[in-house]
């Protein structure tokens, strides 16, 4: 399966930049998932991949093929639209056949390739129907088949499970995520939702405002966010964040959160960059990674007692609130404790040293 | 919860009966029905008495009470209008005249028809360069009339060797027609989402097989719209059948027109309106037969997947 590279690209709608010099590299039968929020050029990149854009500048291949300026049909991608953009006139199989109408293949060919598909993804029940006859999942299954018929190197998803309910997302994740480690295709999958991206992805492409921001391992990117706009975008409840000053006390590096006085411990920080004293820098605090009313540990950078402002239960999780002067700070508690828990009680955190992570105030990359 | 004690409350307020309001007519719906009223008779009172009139024999017209049912109903007056008839010289009725426009709309149906929604299409889904003037231009020439540009278009259809054919009057029904069909199925096409036409440009990237097995297919309320028009339009033409009719084209309106102009000697009245009817029946059959589809057509808009 090829892998593909975007060079130096370059897309602008009339006077409007959407990306500027953007320079990726797919690798071979990677799940690469691009993930930023909305508006930030994720779709116009996938579109500019498929062909259905004409790039500005740069230039786009795939394998050893320079495709930036090939027909869509001729690139030999597949993609699976949002709104699955099944062909309503045409039945399930009309739609899977159509597929294949750019590659001239013969009818055995056409007949093995679409009983796979319909068998793979379980829509051979209902070859005879029409898209409107078939509820949203089903529609979804139908995309990806007309996607897979086409063996092609290259699968593009554009948001293709943002119209599922949440428990069918779920579902299709589980699926598409098989399919990839069946097939191994090479896919690009553009979305603005993270738990999507963590889950499928085996490398994530962070994007703002038409710049990749990081790309790496679901791991990296969650635990080892190369800039602010990285870590606030990753994770939920999102990160805490501090707007504190290097100092030193006491021989020691902490940062200094001026409103409370909260002093952070950064003597083992691995910085990248050396530190300055005085420097205004922003410390991101995971919520998961405080260890709540554990006097064992005292490996922590920073203890703290503050009280709880409230409490919210999602699921397997519960998070309380504490107040830290002007700010809450989200703390992940095990839902057994979250029923004792009362508003006002003064509850005891710390945080490990080795999770920390500080962000240089000005340029917003990771220290 | 809320459910429970609505429940429970409903004994107590059931002697409660709210009175429904009655509509009231309001005075601008008077002033619309006095006006549709006043619409429809001016078409309504005519149409009686030309009905009448055909099924009257010709010794009730020369009465003179033109509103007054035939006293004794008789449907020769329509017969001879279809077979008897005189145009000039000819009594052959007016049956060659629906013929001729038989003849005539067919080729001008599919002409206009497949000019018009290819280049709608192609306007309001693939990249084509200066579309926007292309509209333009389209725009304005829909408004250009008939007569100003009819002696040129006599010289360029002369030099295609098709004058005095149905094939010319087709063309010119086709190229007359072409701005404002081509507008309505632009304006159509443009509301299929683009990731559908994305998806087909992936799939297949053939600009004739899009069209053909995907857009064609989908455009069934605006067909039907368009044909209505159309229909309508080339059955009920004069001017094109009578400037580019050759003697033996000449559409049924031409002929109904000779016929009830040149009679000779007394106007053989319940003839002429029968041929009249004769001649205005059909566009009617089309709309009773596709009327339902024709105001779907055009409330629905979008095509939705
Ligand atoms: N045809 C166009 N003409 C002008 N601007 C456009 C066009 N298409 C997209 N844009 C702009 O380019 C930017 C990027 O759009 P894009 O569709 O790639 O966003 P996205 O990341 O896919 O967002 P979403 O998550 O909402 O789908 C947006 O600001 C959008 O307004
Ligand atoms: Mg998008």
């Amino acid at each position: 399966m090829p892998e593909v590279r975007f060079e130096h690209i370059v897309k602008r709608f009339g006077s409007f930049n959407v990306l500027e010099d953007l320079s990726l590299r797919v690798e071979d039968g990677e799940f690469l998932v691009l993930l930023g929020p909305s508006g930030c050029g994720k779709t116009t990149l996938l579109n500019l991949l498929a062909g259905l854009l004409d790039v500005t500048g740069g230039r786009i291949t795939i394998g050893e093929r320079d495709v930036t300026d090939l027909d869509p049909s001729q690139r030999g991608l597949a993609m699976v639209f949002q709104s699955y953009a099944l062909y309503p006139t045409k039945t399930v199989e009309g739609n899977l056949r159509f597929g294949l109408s750019a590659l001239k293949l013969d009818k055995a060919e056409i007949e093995r390739r679409v009983a796979w598909a319909a068998q793979l993804l379980q829509i051979d029940k209902m070859m005879n129907r029409k898209p409107s006859q078939l509820s949203g999942g089903q529609r979804q299954r139908v995309a990806i088949g007309r996607a897979l018929v086409k063996h092609a190197g290259v699968l593009l998803f554009d948001e293709p499970l943002s119209n599922l309910d949440a428990k069918l997302r779920t579902e299709m994740r589980m699926e598409i995520k098989k399919l990839h480690a069946a097939l191994h295709q090479t896919i690009v999958y553009v979305t603005h939702d993270q738990i999507e991206a963590m889950t499928m992805a085996t490398r994530i492409a962070v994007m703002d405002q038409g710049v990749i921001q990081q790309i790496g391992t679901p791991d990296e990117i969650y635990e080892k966010p190369a800039n602010l706009f990285v870590a606030r975008f990753i994770g939920a409840p999102p990160i805490n964040t501090f707007d504190a000053t290097l100092e030193t006390t006491g021989g020691k590096l902490v940062a200094r959160h001026a409103p409370t006085a909260i002093e952070i411990d950064l003597s083992h920080h691995e910085f990248r960059t050396a530190p300055q004293a005085g420097a205004p820098v922003v410390v991101g605090l995971r919520p998961e990674h405080f260890a709540v009313n554990d006097a064992s540990r005292d490996d922590g950078a920073m203890r703290l007692s503050l009280p709880v402002r409230y409490s919210e239960r999602t699921g397997s999780d519960a998070t309380a609130f504490l107040e830290a002067g002007e700010q809450l700070l989200a703390v992940r508690i095990e839902p057994s404790l979250m029923s004792r828990l009362r508003i006002g009680d003064t509850m005891a955190a710390s945080f490990p040293m080795d999770k920390l992570a500080v962000f240089d105030a000005r340029s917003g990359l990771r220290m | 919860m809320t459910a429970l004690s609505e429940t429970r409350a409903q004994p107590g307020r059931a002697a409660i009966v709210i009175p429904r309001r009655r509509p009231r007519i309001k005075g601008s719906s008077i002033a619309i029905f006095v006006f549709l009223t006043m619409v429809s008779l001016f078409v309504a009172i005519p149409l009686y008495v030309v009905i009448v009139t055909s099924f009257k024999p010709i010794g009730e017209i020369t009465l003179g009470q033109i509103f007054n049912l035939p006293v004794q109903w008789t449907v020769q007056p329509w017969m001879k209008a279809w077979n008897e008839m005189c145009t000039g010289l000819a009594c052959d009725g007016i049956k060659q005249g629906f013929f001729n426009s038989v003849a005539i709309l067919f080729p001008s149906l599919v002409l206009s028809i497949a000019i018009a929604s290819v280049t709608g299409y192609a306007l309001a889904l693939w990249n084509v360069r200066w579309a926007d003037g292309f509209l333009f231009v389209l725009f304005i020439c829909a408004f250009v009339p008939f007569q100003i540009i009819m002696i040129p278009l006599i010289i360029v259809v002369a030099s295609l060797g098709i004058f005095g054919t149905v094939w010319a009057i087709a063309l010119v029904h086709a190229v007359l027609s072409m701005p404002l069909l081509t507008l309505i199925f632009r304006n159509f096409y443009k509301d299929i989402p683009r990731e559908l036409i994305n998806a087909a440009i992936m799939d297949s990237g053939s600009f004739w097989k899009i069209f053909w097995e995907i857009v064609l297919p989908m455009s069934g309320n605006i067909m039907v719209v368009v044909l209505i028009l159309m229909i309508t339009t080339v059955w009920n033409d004069y001017l094109v059948g009578l400037t580019f009719g050759g003697i033996s084209t000449k559409p049924m309106t031409v002929i109904l027109a000779n016929s009830v102009i040149t009679s000779r000697g007394e106007a053989i009245y319940n003839v002429n309106m029968a041929a009249a009817l004769l001649t205005a029946v059909p566009p009617l059959v089309v709309y009773f037969a596709l009327g339902r589809f024709f105001v779907q057509g055009i409330t629905s808009g979008a095509i939705k997947g």
